[in-house]
C-alpha cells in the first residue's frame, strides 16, 4: 500500500465534500453538453437538492427501497470461498438479491420519484447489460410513466433475456445501430432523444457518469450500499472492513459502496475494470488504467481516446463494463490515491464466476465476476483475521445464454 | 479587425444576409470536401462551417452523425481539417472558414495548440457545440489572445440572463439554434423563433445567425429577414451523401457530382434569401 504519502491522505480527508457547485470532483466532472440541456440540468440539480432535504421525499424513497426493492440487502459471509482462498474473510454485499437482480434499482427508484416531482411525463434511459434498462422499466411501470430504453444492437444480442423483461414491463427498447453498437452509443442516442424532448422528459442515466448533477446524484442514490455495509460490518464483526472491492464500468456500484467509507483511511478500496482479452488498445475497457483525462458524455474524466480525441472502441465480454469512459469521482479517487484501480481479464472473471457458483451456490453477473476474481486474489494475501467486502452487484441469470455461447455450448 | 467582423460589416452595407453552408470534413474524402466548399463559394455562400468528425456527437441528428461516422471509417484524421484549410487558403478570395468542433477534440490536442494550428490553416474561428459558458473561460481567453473567434450557441431553452452572458463571451457572431433538439431538417420552425431572435439582436452588437432545422429555400426565406446569416447543415450533408452514393454505385468519382449538387442548392438558397431580404426591406 502506498498511502504513506501525506499529501494523498490530505486529499482523501476532504474528498467526501465533493463535488463543488459546478459539479467538479477536484479537476474532474463538470458539464460539457450542448446549451439546449443546460436548463434541464439546472432544474434537475435544484430539484434534487430540494428533494434531498425533504423528509417526505426521503420517507417515500426509503419506504419503496424497503418494501418494493427488498432492502436492506444482506451482508453474507462466504465461508466456503474464504476457506478455499485461505486468506481474509470474504463477505458479499448481496445487491443481486434486490428486486430486478442488481444495484441499479436503487438509482432508478430515486430518479423516477424525482421525475414525478419535476412534473415530467416521460422517461428515457440507456442500458448496456440491460440491468439498468430493466430497473428503469420497473420503476416506470411502478409509477405509470412511459419509458424508452436505448440499447446497442450488439448488447441486445448478448443480453436477450433483459430485452424481453423490459418489453414485458411495458418499456420500448430502441436498438442503436451506430458506432460500436454498445453502451457508449446507447448513451449518445439517449442524449440525442433528450435534446429534443427535454421539456417533458427526464433522462434516467444509469451510472455515475454524464454532466453534473448526474454523477453526484447517482452516487448518492447508490450510497445506500456502503451505508448499509458499514452498519452490517459493525453488527457482525464489530469494526470497519479492511478492504472493499467492486467492479467499475461507469462505476455506480463501486461509487455507492466506496463513498460512505471515503474518510475512513483504514479502509482500502479497490475498483476492478474490465481487462478484456489483453492489455493492448481495443482489447479491454480500462480507462483508469490505460486512458487519459478527456471529455466524454458530458463530463471530464479518464477516457479511452486516440490522439485526435476520438473515443476508442473497447472490449469486455460483459456488456455492463464495455464502456470507454468512467465516472469523474473515480478519476478523482484515482488521482488522489484514495482508491486503487486494477484490471481483470475476461478469462479470470469467468473462472471466478465458476468458483463462486461451485463454492457458494451463487451465480453472479459477469460484471460482478470481475470484482470476485480480484477479491479472491487480494484476500489470498490477507490474514484470516481481516475482512474483505465484495459488492456483489448483480445476479447472473441474464448471462447464462452468453456464457453458453462463449463456451461454445448449445443453449 | 477580425475576418468575421469585416465579413459581417461588408454584408450589412450591402443589406445581404450571410449564407453559411456546413460541410463535414472528409466525407467522402478531403479533396471532395474542398471541391464542395469551392462550389458553394462560387454559388454565393459567404462563410463556411467545416464540421470536424467526432465519434460521439450528441448534438447532431442522424444525417450529420452518419457523415461523421463515414468520414471516420474512411480514415479521417484531424490533420485532414488542417490540410483542407491550407488547400482552401490558396484561393485568395475564398470565403472565411470556421470549424465546428467538439470540445473533446480541442481538449485532447490542447487549446492553444488547436487554435494555433487552425489559425495557421486559415480558419478564423471555432464553434464548439458542447462547451457551455460556465466552462468556456479558458478557451475564450486562448482565442482572444490569438485573435481567433469563439462562436457560442444560444437555444430556445436559454434564459434571457444567460443569453446576455453568452453574448459577452462570444466573438464573431452568435449562433442561434432555432429548435429544441438536434441538427436536422425541419418543415415547421417554432412560432416564437422570430420574436426570440429579434429580442436577442437588440441585446448585442454581434451578428446573430440562425441554424438547425433549415431544410431549403422556403425555411431560409422565412428566416432571412430576421437574422444576419443562415446556417444550412444537414440539408447539404444529405445531398453530398446521396450524390456520393449514386456516383460510387455507378463507379464514378463522387467529387464532381457532390460539388455540382451543392452548388445548385446554394444558388437556390442564395436567391431565396436575397429575395426575402429585399422584400422585407421594401
Amino acid at each position: 500500500m502506498n498511502t504513506a504519502d501525506p499529501s494523498a491522505s490530505k486529499i482523501a480527508a476532504a474528498s467526501a465534500q465533493v463535488p463543488d457547485p459546478q459539479g467538479r470532483f477536484g479537476d474532474f466532472g463538470g458539464r460539457f453538453v450542448p446549451e439546449t440541456l443546460t436548463n434541464a440540468l439546472d432544474q434537475l440539480a435544484e430539484q434534487y437538492d430540494l428533494a434531498k432535504r425533504d423528509p417526505e421525499f426521503q420517507r417515500e424513497l426509503s419506504g419503496l427501497l424497503k418494501t418494493f426493492v427488498g432492502r436492506p440487502s444482506p451482508l453474507y459471509h462466504a465461508r466456503r470461498l474464504s476457506e478455499n482462498v485461505g486468506g481474509a474473510q470474504i463477505w458479499l454485499k448481496r445487491e443481486d438479491l434486490n428486486h430486478t437482480g442488481a444495484h441499479k434499482i436503487n438509482n432508478t427508484i430515486g430518479q423516477a420519484l424525482l421525475t414525478l416531482r419535476m412534473g415530467k411525463k416521460r422517461v428515457i434511459a440507456e442500458t448496456g447489460a440491460g440491468q439498468h434498462g430493466v430497473a428503469t422499466a420497473t420503476a416506470c411501470a411502478h409509477f405509470g410513466l412511459p419509458c424508452t430504453v436505448y440499447m446497442g444492437s450488439e448488447d441486445i444480442r448478448r443480453q436477450k433475456p433483459n430485452v424481453f423483461s423490459m418489453q414485458l414491463l411495458g418499456a420500448k427498447v430502441s436498438p442503436v445501430e451506430s458506432g460500436s453498437k454498445t453502451l457508449r452509443d446507447a448513451v449518445n442516442e439517449a442524449m440525442r432523444d433528450w435534446m429534443s424532448s427535454v421539456e417533458d422528459t427526464h433522462y434516467i442515466i444509469g451510472s455515475v457518469i454524464g454532466p453534473h448533477p448526474f454523477p453526484m446524484m447517482v452516487r448518492d442514490f447508490q450510497a445506500i450500499i456502503g451505508r448499509e455495509t458499514r452498519e452490517q460490518c459493525r453488527d457482525t464483526f464489530e469494526r470497519l472492513p479492511d478492504c472493499l472491492v467492486a467492479c467499475v464500468g461507469g462505476g455506480s456500484n463501486a461509487a455507492g459502496m466506496f463513498f460512505p467509507f471515503v474518510e475512513d483511511e483504514s479502509v482500502r478500496m479497490v475498483g476492478v475494470e474490465a481487462g478484456g482479452r489483453s492489455e493492448s488498445a481495443g482489447d479491454h475497457a480500462s480507462p483508469l488504467s490505460y486512458g487519459n483525462p478527456g471529455v466524454l458524455h458530458g463530463s471530464y474524466s479518464y477516457v479511452m481516446q486516440d490522439e485526435d480525441g476520438q473515443t476508442c472502441d473497447v472490449h469486455s465480454m460483459s456488456a455492463g463494463l464495455d464502456y470507454p469512459g468512467v465516472g469523474p469521482e473515480h478519476s478523482y479517487w484515482k488521482d488522489s490515491q484514495r482508491a486503487e484501480y486494477v484490471g481483470c481479464r475476461d478469462d479470470q472473471a469467468m473462472k471466478a464466476f465458476e468458483q463462486l457458483a461451485r463454492t457458494e451456490g451463487i451465480l453472479c453477473a459477469l460484471e460482478t465476476a470481475h470484482a470476485v476474481a480480484k477479491a479472491i486474489e487480494i484476500a489470498a494475501e490477507m490474514s484470516p483475521k481481516e475482512h474483505l467486502v465484495v459488492c456483489l452487484s448483480g445476479r447472473g441469470d441474464k448471462d447464462a445464454m452468453e456464457i453458453a455461447r462463449l463456451r461454445g455450448e448449445e443453449w | 479587425m477580425s475576418e468575421l467582423k469585416r465579413l459581417f460589416a461588408s454584408l450589412a452595407q450591402k443589406n445581404r444576409k450571410a449564407l453559411m453552408p456546413f460541410v463535414t470534413a472528409g466525407d467522402p474524402n478531403i479533396a471532395s470536401t474542398a471541391a464542395v466548399i469551392r462550389a458553394a463559394h462560387q454559388a454565393g455562400a459567404d462563410l463556411c462551417e467545416v464540421g470536424v468528425p467526432y465519434s460521439d456527437p450528441i448534438a447532431d441528428g442522424p444525417v450529420i452523425q452518419a457523415s461523421y461516422q463515414r468520414a471516420l471509417e474512411a480514415g479521417f484524421r484531424l490533420q485532414g481539417v488542417f490540410d483542407l484549410g491550407r488547400d482552401l487558403s490558396a484561393d485568395a478570395a475564398m470565403m472565411p472558414r470556421v470549424t465546428m468542433v467538439s470540445y473533446s477534440i480541442i481538449y485532447r490536442m490542447g487549446m492553444a495548440k488547436y487554435v494555433e494550428r487552425a489559425k495557421q490553416a486559415g480558419y478564423c474561428g471555432a464553434i464548439v457545440p458542447d462547451l457551455l459558458v460556465e466552462e468556456a473561460a479558458p478557451l475564450s481567453q486562448v482565442c482572444r489572445d490569438a485573435e481567433f473567434d469563439l462562436i457560442q450557441l444560444i437555444t430556445p431553452t436559454t434564459t434571457r440572463d444567460r443569453q446576455r452572458r453568452i453574448a459577452d463571451l462570444t466573438t464573431g457572431f452568435l449562433y442561434y439554434v432555432s429548435v429544441t433538439g438536434i441538427t436536422g431538417e425541419r418543415t415547421v420552425l417554432p412560432t416564437n423563433l422570430v420574436d426570440n431572435v429579434s429580442w436577442l439582436r437588440e441585446q448585442t452588437d454581434l451578428p446573430v445567425c440562425i441554424g438547425f432545422g433549415i431544410s431549403g429555400p422556403e425555411t431560409a426565406a422565412q428566416l432571412a429577414p430576421v437574422a444576419d446569416g443562415l446556417i444550412v447543415g444537414s440539408a447539404i450533408v444529405r445531398r453530398i451523401a446521396d450524390a456520393t452514393r449514386s456516383a460510387q454505385q455507378a463507379g464514378q468519382d463522387p467529387t464532381p457530382a457532390a460539388a455540382k449538387i451543392v452548388g445548385e442548392f446554394c444558388r437556390e438558397l442564395r436567391q431565396a434569401i436575397d429575395e426575402a431580404t429585399v422584400h422585407a426591406a421594401t
